[in-house]
């Protein structure tokens, strides 16, 4: 007999005769976590990711660029790694050099250039897949495109995230987007730069992964409205942009 | 049943060891010092009391849930992981896992595994083991890598060198890792425990983890982490292997968040950890990064026999936080190197005789005051004093046919069971009680000066001269 026969023997002959009830999860969550517009969740992702020592800033569809371009001269950084079949990657690879910033397409398997990549890579870009807003989250799924090690490898680590994706919690997100029916072999949440508190309780980053998160936050075209008097106005401004648009990866109050 | 697997003897010692930790102003301060943090830091991630105690009630169904369909669910569970590319082993004993890690190490011709923080591998003992093959197996987590650099044992389950002050860790790197000049400020320290283990983990043939859960129903592996560590030791190796104790799966995705947040809130007072890595297959054809094979060892240890009674299975609802230590009074005087086991606090006390037997470990489940602290906090709602209770009850009863547990009975002493026999026949009877109560005071000058560990601290006990009952009759 199998050491895996042994085992499920002994757990059978003990194994209570009813099983118990299928816990509600998403009862607890309709009861216990707010709704929230999209301006609140993507200010609240901010809040909590910058809690976390990441950096956040506010970008447009045209102006992402040239905030990418300014957070690597900021650092005197002049080589970016991109995964190459994105279109952010695409455009920083065709855009980039320009302005003095070499890249580094990851298109070939790391076998061949570990070593590169631990040494000679200061920084990389990938785009976000969604977020979560309640514990400022990145949600990531390295892909052949933007493979694992972009996010973990490279001291500094740029992402590129629409904020109409951003959702109220973990739960919202893998039930939203229907996780369960197909993983990708890595799924990745990303909560900040890398740290550690094992000397003394005293907090360090940059343990192993990147020293540093930026994110770059794609809003919509930022609304003209005054800054402390607009936050509501602003809020359903943006809601109603997003009920006309893509509901399927932004759900809104009625879907909720 | 089965020999000792592991040269543990927790009873042995234990009181030295403790008292030894209970003499040190330093080690003292330091746990004194990491408990009150820690604890500051989880209440202040639950500040709605309905919240917390709703978010335990469901944790604790999740979890009992769970445990009621184990079998099928493991069975699910190997079937999905199979289908996702991943190679599922069994292992009843920490030797068979041994065996099946390092035969997987053999095969590939590894001379260097990474490992990722990983509590089932100390269970197993895998870094003497693989030091015996010939393998070297060098943790990775800051604080792991710190106590293993000192040739010692974890001393907490989250923090594994919550016991060492910066400038202890700072003269063990000045004199153990070459070429580096002595600095006590914990940046540095920090980068240099990066630049060494970055250049393992480009060497490494094999990267090892544990798992925080495992998900059935999609053939997911989730691990949960701040440093980064894990996800190199994962992702940076051609092949990954992890091993998980038998329950730490959940038949559903969903219910991972619940139990997730429960984690990270509990453990360290973080509303999330840094990454929350899920593995579900190994490197496709196509992709250009992540290891080329992944196991998965299945250990039971003990686990079965918790599981086989209804009331020890609740042991096994654990999601291995660590709160119940971190609040534990016993374990902030003591730290975790008195238990002497892998699990140290209150957890360790109950589930460590599963997986050594009540003969080694029947010391641990009296060194409680049973103030329930632990309990209350358990992010899964263990009735962590209850069991507690039981387990004295079936070290200290007299051995019997059919015990639930290795080892019951094993302090059970003759002497003790009659005394106690004979108080329980005084007590039962008023007129016996009222005889032997006058007969103490009469001749309680008769009470010895030495009682045992009473008088190392206290001054003696002895009886009155004159009972209560004495004296509310004079008072009439």
């Amino acid at each position: 007999m199998s050491a895996r026969d042994r085992i499920l023997g002994k757990l059978r002959a003990s194994q209570p005769t009813r099983t118990q009830a299928l816990p509600d999860v998403s009862g607890w969550y309709a009861t216990h976590r707010p709704i929230e517009s999209a301006a609140d969740k993507a200010r609240r992702f901010r809040h909590f990711i910058e809690l976390a020592h990441a950096e956040v800033y506010s970008v447009s569809r045209g102006g992402w660029l040239q905030k990418l371009w300014e957070v690597l001269a900021a650092r005197h950084i002049d080589k970016l790694l991109i995964g190459r079949g994105t279109p952010h990657g695409e455009r920083a690879l065709s855009e980039l050099p320009q302005s003095g910033i070499a890249c580094a397409a990851y298109d070939q398997a790391i076998d061949g250039w570990k070593e590169e990549m631990f040494h000679h890579i200061p920084a990389s870009l990938t785009g976000a897949c969604g977020a979560i807003a309640e514990t400022g989250t990145l949600i990531l799924w390295p892909d052949e495109y933007e493979p694992r090690l972009m996010s973990l490898v490279p001291p500094l680590h740029i992402v590129l995230l629409d904020a109409s994706r951003i959702h109220n919690t973990f739960f919202e997100a893998m039930t939203a987007e229907g996780w369960k029916d197909g993983l990708p072999t890595n799924a990745l949440l990303i909560s900040g730069p890398s740290k550690t508190a094992d000397i003394q309780q005293t907090l360090a980053y940059g343990a192993h992964g990147p020293k540093e998160l930026v994110v770059l936050m794609l809003d919509e075209e930022k609304p003209v409205i005054p800054a402390q008097a607009g936050i509501h106005s602003a809020a359903e401004n943006l809601d109603s942009r997003l009920r006309g648009s893509d509901v399927s990866t932004a759900p809104t109050e009625e879907q909720q | 049943m089965n020999a000792q697997p592991i040269h543990f003897k927790p009873a042995e010692g234990f009181r030295a060891r403790s008292k030894a930790v209970v003499d040190n102003p330093f080690l003292r301060q330091s746990f004194r010092g990491a408990m009150d943090f820690l604890m500051a830091k989880r209440a202040a991630q639950f500040p709605d009391p309905e919240e917390l105690e709703s978010l335990r009630s469901l944790g604790e169904q999740i979890r009992q849930y769970n445990l009621s369909k184990l079998p099928e669910l493991l069975e699910q569970l190997e079937a999905r992981l199979v289908g996702n590319g991943i190679n599922v082993h069994w292992a009843e004993t920490p030797e068979e896992a041994n065996e099946i890690i390092l035969g997987i190490c053999q095969r590939h011709s590894a001379r260097l595994m990474v490992k990722g923080k990983s509590m089932v591998s100390e269970e197993i003992e895998l870094n003497h083991a693989a030091e015996a093959a010939g393998i070297g197996a060098l943790e990775s987590d800051m604080g792991e890598y710190i106590v293993q650099l000192a040739g010692e044992k974890p001393s907490h389950i989250i923090m594994p060198a919550i016991h060492k002050t910066k400038e202890e860790i700072a003269r063990l790197f000045a004199e153990k890792v070459p070429g580096i000049d002595y600095t006590d400020n914990v940046d540095e320290l920090i980068q240099i425990g990066r630049r060494v283990l970055r250049q393992k983990f480009l060497e490494a043939d094999i990267g090892l983890s544990g798992v925080n859960f495992a998900v059935a129903e999609t053939g997911t592996l989730c691990l949960v982490e701040n440093e980064g560590n894990g996800r190199m030791c994962t992702t940076v190796p051609p092949v990954h292997i992890a091993i998980t104790g038998i329950e730490k799966i959940v038949e559903k995705l969903e219910h991972v968040p619940p139990l997730y947040s429960l984690l990270t809130r509990s453990a360290t007072g973080q509303n999330i950890s840094t990454y929350f890595n899920m593995i579900s297959g190994p490197r496709q054809p196509g992709e250009k990064d992540g290891p080329e094979e992944v196991h998965l060892v299945l250990l039971d240890n003990g686990r079965s026999q918790a599981y086989a009674d209804e009331q020890l299975r609740k042991t096994l609802q654990c999601i291995r936080c660590g709160a119940c230590m971190n609040h534990c009074p016993v374990y902030s005087r003591i730290g975790g190197h008195a238990y002497g086991t892998t699990y140290p606090g209150p957890i360790g006390k109950i589930i460590s005789p599963h997986m050594l037997g009540l003969e080694a470990t029947k010391g641990l489940v009296t060194a409680s005051s049973l103030c329930g602290a632990c309990g209350e906090v358990c992010p899964v709602k263990i009735p962590i004093p209850e069991l507690l209770m039981r387990l004295r009850e079936e070290a200290f009863s007299p051995p019997h046919a059919n015990p639930a547990m290795r080892g019951q009975g094993a302090g059970y002493s003759p002497l003790i069971s009659a005394v106690w026999r004979g108080w329980a026949f005084v007590y039962r009877s008023p007129a016996m009680y009222r005889f032997v109560s006058w007969l103490t005071s009469c001749f309680n000058w008769l009470t010895p000066a030495r009682q045992g560990a009473w008088t190392s601290v206290r001054v003696p006990l002895k009886p009155a001269s004159k009972r209560l009952r004495d004296m509310l009759a004079e008072r009439r």
